[in-house]
């Protein structure tokens, strides 16, 4: 009985196929949604790419050019929010959309329904906080960080971006939550937890993080709100409250937030890096827990954001302690990618020398990182532009490097057609080129005592903020390089195998290039 | 032309060279030309973390010279292109608990001397000569002496014209203030740094202090400067519109000097206070006024307000009446409350209201209380300009003994 209805029923939807926009906007399937994160992430790249552009222009010399101050705050505040919330988060989200069901052999995400409704929130998530810049007084003028009271002084627009950010958090908790039951309940019989792919368990372990500190953004984005309005004194010393306390708050959910970012990126190269060195990842077991103990330390390290506010020396100390402890597990990380290239027969397609870059550059943004976690240098560091290149080291040269190597990797897969190698080579050494002349003089302008986020600075940095605004400049350009090669590969190209790469392992690797729109209807074999 | 290019190329290449090196060749107490590295300290604090700075430095160079080494050996030699054929191997604890145990015993090497300097850096209190208090503004400082009963503000001095390309720059463009802090060497001042507003941050490379300074909060920091000369520095926290604005300058003299100049600056304060009661109860000329006023908006005002009196839309009202002024309505109904807006204009209130606002703020809003901040003259001449000024045709004349009496 329950067969029958439940075959009657899959029956029904797998004829009810609509076209056009109506396909996009009811689709409860993986691959449209997937599709549709990664193009939404994309466009927010070059959104917040733009305000990039309008910050380095800014800071081509030391003159007050094109933006008044509070202009140029609301740039650098929207920058930060659109990368991380729009670009990275929806894009790793839509790697996990396309990727997850595939890699464990399942028909679809557990809770396609949900699946829409958390993409489809995004759009208005996002017209609230960039219509923000429109409101009067503009945008939120106080950083990504929003930190009280400079955020209370805001007008109209800071609201809409709180607003905003709310429903994107609802957004990336509905969607965590899908992933979490769809890899528990969804895998093909006989893949055990330790047999699914490094991308899948990454996942899962991101997909827990979500689920335990989004709320904590709520929270603070609400107290925030009532102080703004409602006549609250969270966070106003002047009624009893403590602006140190957002601070705490915040960054319990900001630290967390960070290896959100980061450990999806782990493991899309923990996919790329064996396939082109012909070799099995090295010590898989060890990957599983060095990625655990990661978002376990997450939780414990948040106080090294605040480092110069002044805490106790015993918390300072704790704090300093645990953060330098990440190294550990991060450092196994990048040895055991290393070591899976140790005697490899490695290969350089351009998925391949993202992820070389994404190594190296993530090596010397962790390398900071260790600098920026000794409590008496980070006196030295801290809000300066050392901070400011470690972290775009960490998620540009991180994250967003990891992504496109994985793009690379598995457009193939989703559109058919081979994509242009010679452009995709030239798309990476562009980026990673211009990628170091941008970041890289930001250590020196930190050291030699820039704060971050000034509209204008002293004469003796314009020499390494001029480098830095032309890389940046070249990096921009750089991208558009990427959307031609994307749009070419989308059109045509040369027909891409069921198995695109030589020595690729894992169940995508069995369905035909592209994949038909249902997949492992019914679930493969696993040996 | 030609040397000038050749000179700037030389720092350029040989950047990495001196990072290495630590070649510290910065004049003091500034950053320098396309600097590189921390600038030189000059507290035994600054020092310490100096010396913890290079040390954490050339260990992660040597980490990632090794790691990078074995990938780049694998990525040269081991290559399908060369014929090499790859291995099979997937695991061994033994490495693996090699290469959790070195990172450890490394990290613990570097906690030790972080931990000492960190309890160096926090002990404030044992030896203290002198006491300053340190307190942020929206976008200056003021720094007091609590025994020595000298208090000032401390604020940018550069020139809007410099700012806005209209002048050639000062060699310390964004990094001079009109009344530096002043301090002797070799005594242990300790800190007491708070806000008036938001959070602001203070931060003295060369002295090794950054310390947030919070609304609520008294945050303890402590220097004992080892040689004379000016420290410059900027506040490190964003604060708003004139975040980049409020540098810190502090002028470190042998103590027989600092000693004079606490005796003249409380001289200058008893004069100062003199001078403000002559001022206040002088009956001053419009074309005097005007011309302080114009003074006291471009150095107090004209961050927000703008130079041109037209404000920032949306944000920052104008000043010059019959202007629109299209912003949240909490704002223009703050505004209209007090008479200033009409219609979606700005219009020219009442006088008492004009004092009012200069004197007292507007609570929930950037403006902030000028009363404590300026003097009775500053504040009549401020207010005498704005009507006068910028197309406002008012011809009201306000008098220090006005603000005297609203006080």
């Amino acid at each position: 009985m329950s067969t029958a209805t439940t075959a009657a029923h899959g029956h029904d939807s797998h004829e009810d196929h609509p076209t056009g926009l109506k396909r996009w906007i009811f689709t409860t399937n993986h691959k449209d949604i997937g599709t549709l994160y990664l193009c939404f992430s994309l466009l927010m790249f070059f959104v917040g790419g733009g305000f990039a552009m309008a910050i380095r222009a800014e800071l081509y010399k030391p003159d007050m050019r094109f933006f008044s101050p509070e202009v140029f705050n609301q740039l650098l505040t929207e920058h930060g929010l659109i990368m991380i919330f729009g670009a990275i988060m929806p894009g790793l989200v839509g790697f996990a959309n396309w990727m997850i069901p595939l890699m464990i052999g399942a028909p679809d995400m557990a809770l396609p329904r949900l699946n829409n409704w958390s993409f489809w929130i995004l759009p208005f998530g996002f017209a609230l906080l960039i219509g923000s810049l429109f409101a009067p007084g503009g945008g939120p003028a106080g950083g990504w960080t929003l930190y009280p009271p400079l955020s209370i002084q805001g007008g109209i627009g800071t609201d809409m971006a709180i607003l905003g950010l709310q429903i994107l958090g609802v957004s990336s908790i509905l969607g965590a939550i899908n992933i979490v039951v769809t890899v528990l309940n969804m895998r093909a019989p006989g893949m055990t937890l330790m047999k699914m792919p490094m991308f899948v368990w990454t996942w899962l372990i991101t997909a827990y993080l979500l689920i335990a500190v989004m709320p904590v953004l709520a929270g603070a984005l609400t107290m925030l709100m009532t102080d703004r309005h409602f006549g609250t004194h969270f966070f106003n010393p002047a009624g009893g409250g403590d602006p140190v306390l957002y601070q705490h708050v915040f960054w319990f959910f900001g630290h967390p937030e960070v290896y959100i970012m980061i450990l999806p990126a782990f493991g899309l190269i923990s996919e790329i890096i064996p396939t082109f060195s012909r070799k099995p990842l090295f010590g898989y077991t060890s990957m599983v827990y060095a990625t655990m103990s990661i978002a376990f330390l997450s939780f414990i390290v948040w106080g090294h954001h605040m480092f110069t506010s002044g805490m106790f020396p015993t918390s300072d100390l704790f704090f300093m302690y645990s953060t330098m402890l990440i190294a550990v597990p991060t450092g196994v990380k990048v040895f055991n990618w290393t070591a899976t290239m140790w005697r490899g027969a490695l290969s350089f397609e351009t998925p391949m020398l993202f992820a070389i870059a994404f190594l190296v550059l993530f090596t010397i943004g962790g390398l900071s990182g260790v600098m920026l976690a000794m409590w008496p240098s980070d006196q030295q560091y801290h809000n300066t532009y050392f901070v400011v290149a470690h972290f775009h080291y960490v998620l540009f040269g991180g994250s967003v490097m990891a992504m496109m190597g994985a793009m690379y990797y598995w457009l193939p897969k989703w559109t058919g057609h081979m994509y242009n190698e010679t452009l995709g080579k030239w798309h990476f050494w562009l980026t990673t080129i211009f990628f170091n002349v941008t970041f890289f003089p930001q250590h020196f302008l930190g050291l030699a005592g820039m704060p971050r986020r000034i509209p204008d600075y002293a004469l003796q940095f314009a020499g390494w903020n001029q480098v830095s605004s032309l890389g940046a400049f070249g990096l921009g350009a750089s991208q558009l390089l990427m959307v031609y090669i994307l749009v070419q590969t989308i059109r045509g190209g040369a027909k891409a195998p069921a198995k695109v790469w030589e020595d690729a392992h894992g169940l995508e690797w069995t369905l035909p290039s592209p994949p038909p729109y249902h997949s492992f209807a019914t679930p493969p074999k696993i040996t | 032309m030609s040397t000038c290019r050749y000179r700037r190329l030389v720092p350029f290449g040989l950047g990495l060279l001196a990072l290495l090196s630590n070649v510290a060749r910065a004049a003091s107490g500034v950053p320098s030309d396309w600097g590189i590295n921390i600038q030189p300290p000059v507290t035994p604090i600054a020092q310490d973390i100096m010396h913890l700075h290079m040390m954490v430095f050339y260990i992660c160079v040597g980490i990632f010279v090794v790691v990078a080494g074995f990938m780049f050996y694998s990525i040269i030699f081991h290559r399908k292109s060369r014929g090499y054929r790859p291995a099979t191997f997937h695991e061994s604890t033994t490495v693996e608990i090699i290469w959790t145990i070195i990172p450890f015993v490394i990290l613990i090497a570097m906690a030790i001397p972080a931990t000492s300097t960190l309890l160096k850096i926090v002990n404030t209190r044992p030896g203290t000569q002198l006491l300053v208090k340190v307190t942020g503004y929206q976008w200056k400082w003021r720094y007091s002496y609590p025994k020595q009963h000298i208090a000032f503000f401390s604020s940018l001095s550069t020139p809007l014209a410099q700012i806005d390309d209209k002048a050639p720059k000062n060699p310390h463009f964004l990094l001079q203030v009109n009344h530096p802090l002043v301090l002797p060497v070799n005594e242990k001042v300790r800190f007491l740094i708070t806000s008036n507003d938001v959070i602001h941050g203070w931060w003295v490379p060369a002295l090794g202090i950054q310390d947030d300074a919070i609304p609520g909060f008294i945050h303890e920091g402590w220097a004992t400067i080892l040689k004379p000369g000016v420290y410059r520095g900027q506040c490190a926290q964003l604060c708003g519109a004139g975040h980049g604005f409020m540098p810190i300058v502090v002028k470190a003299v042998p103590q027989a000097q600092f000693v004079s100049w606490v005796k003249k600056e409380q001289a200058g304060e008893q004069i100062a206070s003199a001078n403000s009661a002559a001022a206040t109860s002088k009956v001053w000329t419009k074309a005097a006024l005007m011309t302080k006023g114009k003074q006291v908006f471009q150095t107090s005002c004209s961050v927000c307000h703008q130079a041109s009196g037209q404000g920032v839309p949306g944000m920052f009202p104008p000043i010059s009446a019959g202007h629109p002024f299209n912003a949240a309505p909490t704002l223009t109904a703050k505004l209209a409350r007090r008479g200033f807006y009409k219609g979606g204009k700005i219009v020219e209130g009442p006088v008492a209201k004009h004092i009012d606002i200069v004197l007292n703020g507007i609570s929930g809003t950037p403006m902030p209380a000028w009363g404590p901040q300026l003097s009775n003259a500053a504040i009549a001449a401020v207010i005498t300009y704005e009507r006068n000024a910028f197309g406002n045709h008012t011809g009201d004349i306000v008098q220090p003994s006005q603000i005297q009496a609203a006080r």
